[in-house]
């Protein structure tokens, strides 16, 4: 069974991704970052892959980018780090990046090494539903890759209902219109993910962009299946040398109660 | 005639080159010019009030002026397509007029925009301060420095400038800036990109806008000549606007030689430089798929150029099919050939040009001209904003 499929059968709410950029804050730490994410309740593992000119992200996360690419992370870098990772982790991985650098490195061969060192899904923001269709979808699928759409509050319904059937994992409903990392209005993320729980659609919600605690977590999660949490963690990242201590003190509030 | 170069296909492709590259998040504002721009930029209403504009306002026609020094310099006919005459000095007011009637038809209340040189941010405020809409303009750290007379102007003019401080400081990274505040400001607001790059419709609705300038020379060309079509056209090539609308009514004349040219900077080999064609390969940047200058692994190169305007380590993807299919020759010319051009057409014809335009002059020197050719060469602004440049070029 997909690891996407076992997790969302066991846990159908207050499910957590937690998102990393690989290469930070040093160019080795993405196993350590991946294994104190999982070893302190993370239940997906969403890891960005850094590019110079990332048009999603707000501050935080270009700003680890930048540190990436200085550090020297590259994707062939990545998936050397990448090679055994599946003998120590064992939530669901997905790998989030922009088109260009996958588009460099060859989109199938991507695929085929993704899959092969064991990464469940992908998410380009950037990827065109028509391309996805006509070209890139069937490549995933043979390789066994999930692919992940967004949603923002401003997508139609009838395209939220074509880009769920399109995808496989998860759907990501962005929380606002907004590059990652900003603040939002929780009463109107709430409509937001109201509406769309109740278009019943095939994949589990997450919800992303903004949150950034206990009380943000707890809010998506009482309409979509769980969140994402990425620019709050890299900052929380920021000048530690104890990435587990960092982790466990970031993630044990937004998990206590949940358990 | 099959049109194989001017337009491109319903999903904003010229050959393999555009296409729409967007988050979600941009998905609505884009959909919405992709679904209604031709509709609107064709009606009776938009091409009457446009051309008012352009003729009133803008000041057009341009004059196409036979050079007679320059001519006898290169042993040919040289003539200027003078968009340095425009108001605001450049082109990119042709797309800024057009762009913001489309705005307004749209509804939208605020305009953003990226600049290099200036000269769009200026030819954007200047719009904005003309319908009263908020304006704000995203321009490189390096750039605002550089380009500090059309800063000011900018200002004056009403608009709120925005340094982008991210990567290389100059219009990737304005570009960045103002498509991540669209992002977070969809509502009411229009981004008016200045050149034909970013996702579909934005290449094809700039070359439609700037598509005047060849049209004017078409018939300018027959009243001074005789005939239509010249045998080249020079344009220099930033994102490719100038060179899009200097090109345009030419694509499919295939008597007419198309020449487009990118800024060497230091050297095309240097490593500081913005080539495009020489260095780029395939690649996907602010929303289209075209030549980008990049590394293996797929990150954006930062360019070099003296001039801001063309600062920009792509193309837009109607050049990069030019480019591919052969259409099109695509030239260089470095800072210091710039200059030369610059202080050459300066003292033969009493023209100061922008730096950007220079690029585009200096290949006379490494074509070979017949002597009843007529060339026909895109001066696509003035050189007011580049006097700090030419003043310590003055002084070596
Ligand atoms: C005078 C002038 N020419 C050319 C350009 C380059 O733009 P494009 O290639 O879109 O014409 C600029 C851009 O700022 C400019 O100011």
């Amino acid at each position: 069974m997909k690891r996407f499929d076992k997790l969302f059968n066991a846990k159908k709410s207050h499910v957590l991704n937690m998102y990393c950029t690989a290469g930070y804050p040093q160019l080795n730490s993405t196993m350590q970052v991946m294994k104190a994410l999982q070893a302190n309740g993370a239940d997906i593992i969403e890891l960005g892959i850094p590019y110079s000119d990332p048009l999603a992200d707000g501050p935080v996360i270009q700003q680890s980018g930048s540190i990436a690419l200085a550090n020297g992370m590259t994707i062939q870098k990545l998936f050397v780090q990448l090679k055994n990772f599946r003998k120590e982790i064992n939530v669901p991985v997905i790998l989030m990046g922009y088109l260009n650098p996958v588009l460099q490195y060859g989109f199938e061969k991507f695929c085929a090494d993704a899959s092969a060192n064991g990464i469940d899904g992908l998410i380009l923001p950037d990827m065109p539903e028509h391309e996805f269709e006509k070209e890139y979808g069937t490549i995933m699928e043979n390789y066994h890759l999930d692919f992940i759409f967004l949603v923002t509050p401003e997508t139609s319904e009838e395209r939220i209902k074509k880009l769920d059937s399109l995808s496989s994992g998860f759907l990501y409903a962005v929380s606002s219109s907004s590059t990652t990392g900003s603040d939002k209005n929780m009463d109107e993320v709430s409509n937001y993910l109201q509406r769309l729980k109740s278009y019943q659609l095939k994949n589990p919600i997450l919800a992303g962009f903004g949150i950034k605690d206990k009380e943000t977590f707890d809010a998506v999660c009482r309409y979509a299946n769980g969140g994402i949490i990425g620019s709050a963690y890299i900052k929380a990242l920021e000048g530690e040398t104890d990435i587990n201590a960092a982790t466990e003190s970031f993630l044990k509030p937004i998990i206590s109660t949940n358990k | 005639m099959s049109v194989r170069y001017q337009n491109p296909d319903a999903l904003g492709y010229y050959g393999k080159f555009g296409g729409a590259f967007i988050p979600e998040m941009l998905y609505p504002n884009v959909h919405e010019l992709q679904q209604q721009y031709l509709q609107i930029i064709q009606s009776e209403k938009f091409k009457n009030e446009f051309n008012l504009l352009l003729k009133d306002y803008v000041g057009r026609p341009t004059p196409l002026y036979y050079a007679q020094r320059l001519s006898n310099e290169f042993n040919t006919n040289i003539f200027l397509k003078r968009e340095d005459l425009c108001h605001t000095g450049a082109h990119k007011i042709n797309n800024t007029i057009g762009q913001i009637l489309l705005a307004i038809a749209l509804g939208k209340k605020k305009i953003i925009a990226e600049t290099g040189a200036g000269q769009h941010g200026v030819a954007t405020a200047t719009v904005c301060a003309l319908n009263g809409l908020d304006c704000i303009v995203f321009m490189g750290e390096k750039d605002m420095e550089r380009q500090a007379p059309n800063v000011a102007r900018m200002k004056m003019l009403g608009a709120t400038v925005l340094p982008a401080k991210s990567g290389s400081k100059t219009l990737k990274d304005a570009t960045n800036e103002a498509i991540r505040y669209w992002i977070n400001h969809p509502d009411d607001t229009h981004y008016i990109i200045g050149s034909v790059v970013g996702p579909h419709p934005y290449p094809d609705m700039v070359a439609r806008f700037q598509s005047v300038i060849s049209e004017e020379i078409r018939w300018q060309l027959k009243e001074k000549t005789g005939k239509e079509n010249p045998s080249h056209v020079i344009a220099c090539v930033g994102g490719g606007s100038n060179a899009a609308g200097a090109f345009y009514h030419f694509l499919e004349e295939s008597g007419v030689e198309l020449i487009a040219v990118e800024a060497a900077g230091q050297g095309v080999e240097s490593g500081f430089s913005a080539a495009t064609t020489a260095l780029g390969t395939t690649g996907i940047l602010h929303g289209s798929k075209s030549l980008l200058m990049q590394t293996p692994d797929g990150q954006v190169t930062e360019p070099h150029s003296i001039s801001a305007g063309l600062d920009y380590p792509g193309i837009g993807p109607m050049h990069a099919h030019l480019f591919e299919s052969g259409r099109a020759r695509f030239l260089s010319a470095t800072d210091d050939e710039a200059l030369k051009a610059a202080f050459q057409l300066a003292q033969l014809e009493g023209i100061i040009p922008a730096l950007e335009s220079a690029h585009a002059l200096y290949v006379l020197n490494n074509l070979k001209f017949k002597k009843d050719d007529s060339i026909v060469i895109c001066l696509s602004g003035r050189g007011d904003k580049d006097l700090s440049a030419y003043m310590q070029a003055m002084e070596k």
